[in-house]
């Protein structure tokens, strides 16, 4: 096994389902030459050419529109698009046809297509860089909606979007693209769709997050136990939508504490949802009421001060202390 | 049924004025003003140079990603300076010579560099709209506000800065579509630097200009040395005059090249040669001008070098002072201004959380 970037991890499953299904074609914005701007699709256009490894001119809607006719085909496209806060000019691609086609044929007509983008604070980018809008398709019906949290799960998991039936959005958080490496095996590995994951066992509270809200909640987790001597158990969603709900309903009927952390805005992110299913279905074993430790209702603000609007450490670990000793 | 020929209006034409080694055709020598000739130098020099001072902050660390300008200052200054204040201008995110013009501050570009949205903030109500990162999003915007400027009954026009990538965007199609039809006081400035990131000009569109593009739509199109700051000028103000006086939109392809990286993140080695860059060094926008100004006798070497160390010292200041705000930092609980006209309950809640918050890490760090 050999210790890999989230990056190079992501390289390895477009590289690896490149060479075993000639099906499988990358295209979007300086994917091909340049290898995209985050590097995720390095060397595919020198290995695969660039009947595979397509640079398109600027047209998110075309990029899109275009890989759901290449799946409709019968190909596996998987498409870029450079930040996901530029994927609302492809929004109604992927509303209107690609989540739909399947239903509107009565499933006659597919789209097994996977569109990637980077999304998330942290880099000190500029505006529309840094956006976290996983709940706009998270809300798709037909439509799936995956954020990997690390190297290893980023390369199973997008081998697993690649071989689906059906359309997946796939987020990719910057902050994690390389500030860590993990083992990632050679051989194939493949996570489903739609299943969570306990990365942490605790009996005290329990932890949900996903992407790259899962390092500071790990870490907050960590804190806990040597300051406070909490166990702390954590979930990883690994799937936003269709939202695994089985892991983290068992986990709470446990501890009967919930924290859920995301960087998305408050209102209406994917943690209303979460919160829902907890009411829904754990209601009875809940000791205090469920904590959302989120990013505000606002747009992220310019990089200066997006570290005050990202959800940390220190606001993780005090929303489970006060809720802990409520 | 005979197959015939439909007459279209159908025509794409190309201005240079000053050739690279500013050589003029007299014959299409615009009439500027000797004030107007020299603020346009000047605007020039200023672009540029700050445009390298930008990046040197950058390197050092003081301000984040930006988009850099060299080798376009006179496409965007031929075309700004044809422009009345009341004119509304809608940039992208690569006219910071052109905003400059168009009166935001160097130490407002820096705040919002170094990633403080106070940098939007201007000290006076000008007709300009804040950059647009998404690409093509803008140019329908210049309409809007050019049909509105009709309703009105004005005569101003809206002009749109946008590149050679923004072409392929559905909202440049749209755009251009929808100021013909209304037949609107908007001009459509394509900035063709050549590259969107990696992507030559030539894999962007299979058309061989960009002005053909008005074509379909049955607007003039005309392509232009946008390094000519005279040819530029001369189509932006033909333009203008057209779109005042009712004579509907223009596009203009100014032909330029972008001589550094898309911003600071990209590297331009990866995709291009430096006998490319080389090759466009020479027709560098700058010295052409100065050789045209100084025949007509109103610059001198002399002249230049003063002109630099007080753009030089305009530059600085504007530094000490951007970097000073900086320093202060500013209220982080203005994250939520903005957001309404009113702060909503729910935004007062998570506004007061904020608060809470930063009053206990500042107790923490002086316990």
């Amino acid at each position: 096994m050999a210790k890999m970037t989230m990056v190079q991890a992501l390289n390895l499953a477009l590289r690896q389902e490149m060479e075993k299904d000639d099906r499988v074609i990358v295209l979007g914005e300086d994917v091909g030459l340049n290898g995209g701007v985050f590097r995720v699709t390095e060397g595919l256009f020198d290995q695969f050419g660039d009947q595979r490894s397509l640079d398109t001119p600027l047209a998110e809607s075309g990029i899109v529109g275009m890989s759901i006719g290449m799946a409709v085909y019968g190909l596996r496209p998987v498409c870029e698009i450079q930040f996901s806060g530029f994927s609302y000019l492809n929004f109604h691609q992927i509303e209107c046809h690609a989540a739909r086609l399947r239903l509107r044929s009565q499933g006659q007509i597919t789209v097994p297509m996977v569109l990637r983008a980077p999304y998330g604070g942290g880099v000190r980018a500029l505006e529309h860089h840094s956006e976290s809008r996983e709940v706009f398709y998270a809300h798709i019906p037909g439509l799936k909606m995956v954020i990997p949290s690390g190297p290893r799960n980023a390369r199973a998991l997008l081998v697993a979007a690649i071989r689906d039936p059906d359309p997946v959005v796939f987020f990719e958080g910057k902050a994690i693209y390389r500030a860590f490496r993990e083992e990632v095996p050679e051989e194939e590995e493949t996570i489903a769709i739609g299943t969570s994951r306990i990365v942490r066992e605790g009996k005290d509270l329990t932890m949900i997050s996903y992407g790259a809200m899962m390092r500071p909640t790990l870490e907050a987790a960590r804190e806990l136990k040597e300051k406070d001597g909490v166990e702390a158990e954590v979930i990883d969603l690994l799937t936003i939508s269709p939202l695994d709900d089985t892991l983290f309903v068992k986990s709470v009927t446990k501890t009967g504490h919930a924290v859920v952390i995301h960087e998305a805005p408050r209102s209406f992110g994917p943690g209303a949802e979460v919160v829902s299913r907890l009411v829904e279905k754990a209601f009875y074993f809940l000791e205090a009421p469920i904590a959302r430790v989120t990013g505000f209702d606002i747009t992220i603000p310019l990089f200066s001060r997006e570290q005050d609007y990202l959800p940390g450490v220190r606001r993780i670990a005090t929303a489970a202390r006060k809720m802990l000793s409520a | 049924m005979p197959r015939k020929k439909i007459n279209i209006p159908c025509h794409v034409e190309y201005l240079s004025v000053l050739d690279e080694k500013g050589k003029l055709d007299e014959k299409l020598e615009p009439r500027m003003p000797e004030e107007l000739l020299l603020k346009l130098h000047r605007g020039l020099l200023l672009g540029r140079k700050f445009d390298h001072r930008l990046l040197n902050l950058q390197r050092q660390g003081r301000i984040g990603t930006f988009a850099p300008i060299t080798g376009q200052e006179a496409s965007q200054l031929g075309a700004v300076a044809a422009l009345r204040t009341s004119d509304w201008f809608v940039p992208s995110f690569r006219e910071t010579a052109a905003e400059l013009w168009r009166g935001r501050t160097m130490e407002s570009v820096i705040l919002s560099f170094a990633g403080f949205s106070e940098g939007a903030k201007s000290a006076a109500k000008l007709n300009n709209l804040p950059v647009a990162v998404p690409v093509a999003s803008q140019v329908v915007h210049a309409v809007g506000l050019a049909w509105a400027i009709r309703y009105r009954q004005k005569d101003d026009v809206a002009m749109t800065f946008f590149g050679d990538g923004a072409t392929s965007e559905g909202d440049f199609h749209e755009g251009l579509n929808l100021a013909a039809l209304f037949q609107l006081p908007a001009i459509f400035v394509c900035q063709n630097n050549h590259w969107a990131i990696s992507v030559p000009r030539a894999k962007q569109t299979h058309s061989k200009t960009l002005a053909q593009k008005a074509v379909a739509y049955d607007m003039p199109g005309i392509q232009v040395d946008g390094n000519d700051v005279l040819a530029v000028y001369s189509a932006a103000h033909e333009a203008v005059e057209r779109a005042r006086s009712g004579g509907g939109p223009t596009l203009i392809e100014c032909v330029t090249y972008r001589m550094m990286m898309h911003t600071t993140a990209d590297d331009p080695k990866r995709y291009r040669t430096d006998e490319e860059v080389d090759a466009w060094k020479k027709r560098d926008p700058i010295p052409r001008f100065q050789t045209y100004l100084k025949g007509k006798g109103i610059l001198s070497a002399e002249k230049i070098k003063e002109l630099e160390e007080e753009i030089d010292a305009e530059i600085q200041a504007a530094v000490d002072k951007a970097e000073k705000q900086i320093k202060e930092g500013g209220n982080p609980a203005d994250m939520f201004d903005h957001t309404y006209a009113q702060l909503s309950p729910v935004l007062m809640e998570q506004r007061e959380e904020l608060m809470q918050e930063l009053a206990a890490i500042k107790e923490d760090s002086h316990g």
